[in-house]
């Protein structure tokens, strides 16, 4: 098992967000996490890379439990963040933007090095020396993808890559994760674009309101249309 | 023109120090978002370590290598009080960190006298450098043309560090994001101490190398800090490039400032540091930042007016404090007095502080421009004592109207450094201008009339009008001023979209406060009797900063209970030891990291724990970020 996830509890301040949230990655899956706008998803990667401080719970990556380390503790042992907003920083270049994501090689995962990240990535290639903040939002997202990978991560959490992308850069993000997956590296994707997630995942977990409310194949979601309908807007 | 052109290769050689200062500053700021206002202090631990170290080891390796190792030395030093200090209060509102390091200043000033003695020291000169060079019948010291190459190669070398390598393209990401610094695995603590280790290596190099052109004493530190904060006004906080700029031109205008105005030559500084504001609130080279981060205090408490039970108590109060002269003596009068006052100078800065978001570091400068308002008037003008009481904080509103219109151009740190800047050129005009000021003599014989010269009558006029400014206040607090006032502190977007003009209702704030704080130095001037700089002083506006901590930032009227307690500790602990300033800034940094809700704050945390225990309203304590 590459990561498991049980009892999540999160909060913000007052306001309890996560309610006993499992979840499991197999070591190469690719799992789904699908929900609305403010379902919780961003704020379950969040807990799990630790940037959620009011968290109780398990987070057991590679059989070992970090519920109770330090963001970088935890991304420097392979556990990848990609955040929804990107992040990029805008003053550095892409080249920077890489060197600030760059971690010593790991044996139980695939090493990434620039000229392999601007082949998956032709366009980053192009554009070694621009600042982060002159990029088009596709590229972006490019970016903050290629970032993750210089840590050389063994599985990446990877919240909401299509939003705000024009179709042919989807495209482009779903070879892009589909050869990640090819390499080895375990995924867990946010989504709310059940197309997408398709094209992509093995397995797929529900989540709304704080809850998972459902967790299985895609095949077994496809076979209920009412929990898709009920959960999921299309 | 020789004489011009030697003026001004020393002014570029000044430059170096203070860019050296200026950019570690910014580094530090930069990333870890603390104006490390001891910055100062290493720059004289840097220039008192390497005298020792040269005096010690002679011959060049002696000279060149114990100013290095001084560097070196006082940078261990900053990494230690990174650890030990600056990591617990990282996530602390600005207003602390500013003074916990203020504290630190304070005790490190202390620790010099205690170990280096209080008189001036005279460093070696720099083997190699120790003649001049002649130009065209100027002489030229062969120092000074090495400081003036010196400035370009260490920003060149700090160019090279931060561009070209790992280090350097980890703290300028940093700098811009820190939390995703760490989701990408990197440990920030340590890049947070090795920026603080870089930055204060800077300051002390900068202090180090000046002990062959002047001598080291002990109040360098401030001496270079309100430069240093000049100059990152001007140039802009977080940018090295800036610094170098903005500390030749205000090197610059010192040294030809000097020939233009000989007796108030920072006057020059002033208008050029005043035009930037205008044109460029973040400086020359500086990145405009969005709206104020955060409120002063550390929680949202909601503010009500005291119900009719504490009004009571309150005048209970007031009426025992006014009974004080039946039982005592006139030196516990004179102190009465002197507390009263201290109530409405502490009150001025809280109202500034607490209601308008606004945290004053040069608050003193209204206090003493009351003063020397009220000795202009009385003993210049020869004009009744009421006339002067009534007129002489005029002035203090004057230099508000003017200082202020500039400071609420910025807030959070920026506003902190300027209003400590104008401060401290209020005090070098007092204090250089002689024929007008007394200059260090001061103005001697400004003594109240006889219906208010005995100790007793004297302590209810200051007790009268401390309460009539402490309501007056509050009723400002609680009138629809106030509420946009408090609106503007915790929101400027939202409050500016509902039609509020901050800048002008800040402004206004800014001018009540100095105006009481004239108030305030206006009787202070009766009650000793003379007026000198130190009323304008940093000490003061540091004194009355911790008042209102110690009071409480959240509170309505902290700074009452604040100042009562402050001033009768201080004047008590002046009268037990000589180390007051060791003892004052250890407090504060006591405060700042144990009990940063004052005294007033911990008692309402108290009595609301008390009064929700079983009705679970946590909600009122626990710590509420403003969204913006």
């Amino acid at each position: 098992m590459k990561l498991s996830v049980q009892d999540l509890n999160s909060h913000y301040g007052p306001a309890h967000i996560l309610f006993d949230i499992a979840l499991e990655v197999g070591d190469g899956e690719v799992v789904a996490l699908l929900g609305r706008n403010g379902a919780g998803k961003s704020t379950t990667f969040r807990s799990i890379v630790g940037l959620v401080e009011q968290r109780s719970g398990r987070i057991l990556f590679e059989g070992k439990d970090v519920s109770h380390q330090p963001t970088h503790a935890i991304v420097s042992r392979g556990l990848g963040y990609v955040p929804e907003e990107r992040r990029i920083f805008t003053e550095l270049t892409v080249e920077e933007n890489l060197e600030v994501g760059r971690q010593p090689r790991r044996s139980n995962a695939p090493h990434w090095t620039r000229e392999k990240l601007f082949a998956l990535f032709p366009n980053l290639g192009e554009m070694r020396n621009r600042p982060g903040g002159r990029m088009s939002g596709g590229e972006q997202q490019m970016l903050t993808i290629a970032r993750t990978l210089m840590g050389n991560p063994s599985l990446v959490l990877l919240d909401e890559p299509s939003e705000g992308l024009s179709p042919k850069i989807v495209e482009q993000m779903v070879d892009a994760i589909l050869t990640m997956k090819k390499e080895g590296v375990s995924i867990v994707v946010s989504e709310q674009n059940l197309h997408f997630a398709k094209l992509i995942s093995d397995r797929a977990y529900i989540i709304e309101r704080g809850r998972i409310c459902f967790g299985g194949t895609m095949a077994e979601l496809d076979g209920r249309p009412d929990i898709r309908d009920a959960h999921l807007s299309l | 023109m020789a004489f011009y052109i030697v003026q001004f290769l020393t002014g570029l050689a000044s430059a170096a120090s203070l860019f050296l200062v200026a950019s570690g500053l910014s580094i530090i700021f930069g990333v870890t978002r603390i104006v490390n206002f001891a910055h100062g202090a290493f720059y004289m631990l840097g220039a008192y370590v390497a005298f020792t170290l040269t005096d010690r080891f002679s011959g060049a390796l002696g000279f060149w290598g114990g100013i290095v190792v001084a560097a070196l030395i006082i940078a261990a030093v900053g990494v230690l009080v990174e650890m030990a200090l600056l990591r617990r209060i990282y996530h602390s509102p600005e207003l602390f960190q500013l003074l916990a390091t203020f504290g630190l200043t304070l005790m490190v000033e202390d620790l010099v006298v205690l170990i280096w003695g209080p008189s001036e020291l005279l460093g070696r000169r720099a083997p190699g450098f120790k003649g001049a060079v002649d130009f065209f019948g100027q002489n030229i010291p062969s120092y000074d043309l090495f400081l003036i190459a010196l400035g370009p190669i260490v920003l060149g070398i700090l160019w090279l560090l931060f561009q070209r390598t790992r280090w350097g393209v980890l703290v300028r990401a940093a700098t811009q994001d820190r939390d995703m610094v760490a989701a990408l695995g990197v440990n920030q603590k340590w890049l947070f101490t090795s920026v603080f280790a870089v930055g204060v290596f800077l300051a002390a190099l900068g202090g180090a190398l000046q002990i062959p052109r002047d001598a080291v004493h002990h109040a360098m530190d401030l001496r270079i800090i309100v430069d240093v904060f000049v100059v990152v006004v001007i140039g802009g906080l977080g940018s090295i490039i800036g610094a170098f700029v903005a500390a030749v031109l205000v090197s610059e205008l010192n040294a030809f400032g000097i020939l233009i105005f000989p007796k108030i030559s920072i006057i020059l500084v002033f208008l050029v540091m005043a035009a930037v504001l205008i044109v460029r609130p973040w400086g020359l080279f500086g990145k405009q930042e969005g709206p104020a981060r955060r409120t002063p205090g550390l929680t949202v408490n909601p503010w009500r007016t005291l119900t009719s039970g504490e009004r009571l108590a309150a005048t209970a109060a007031l009426i025992i404090a006014a009974a004080l002269p039946l039982f005592s003596g006139n030196y516990a009068l004179t102190i009465g007095s002197e507390i009263a006052i201290f109530v409405i100078f502490a009150a001025s800065l809280h109202f500034l502080m607490a209601v308008g978001g606004l945290a004053s570091f040069g608050h003193a400068a209204y206090f003493g421009l009351g003063a020397y308002g009220v000795a202009f008037l009385a003993k210049m003008a020869g004009l009744p004592m009421i006339v002067s009481l009534l007129l002489g904080p005029l002035l203090g509103c004057l230099g508000a109207a003017v200082f202020g219109f500039f400071a609420v151009q910025l807030s959070g740190v920026y506003f902190a450094m300027l209003t400590l800047a104008f401060a401290q050129i209020v005090w070098s005009i007092a204090f250089q201008w002689v024929t007008v000021t007394g200059g260090d003599n001061g103005i001697l014989g400004v003594w109240p009339e006889k219906w208010a010269a005995s100790p007793s009558h004297f302590y209810w006029l200051s007790l009268g009008i401390a309460a009539l400014m402490v309501v007056g206040l509050r009723i400002v607090v609680f009138s629809p001023f106030g509420f946009a006032l408090r609106a503007t502190r915790d929101s400027p977007l939202r409050s500016e979209a509902i039609g509020i003009d901050g800048k002008r209702i800040q402004w206004t704030a800014f001018v009540i406060a100095g105006t009481v704080a004239g108030v305030a130095g206006a009787l202070f001037a009766y009650l000793k009797g003379s007026v000198f700089p130190d009323s304008l002083g940093i000490s003061l506006s540091v004194d009355a900063l911790v008042m209102v901590l110690l009071g409480g930032v959240e509170t309505i009227s902290g700074a009452v209970v604040g100042a009562i307690v402050y001033k009768a500790l201080n004047i008590w602990l002046v009268s037990q030891t000589d180390l007051s300033k060791l003892v004052l800034g250890a407090f504060i940094v006591l405060i700042v990291v144990a009990f940063p809700k004052g005294i007033v704050g911990m008692l309402e945390t108290i009595r609301n724990r008390r009064r929700s225990a079983s009705a679970k309203s946590a909600l009122l304590a626990s710590p509420i970020e403003t969204a913006e």
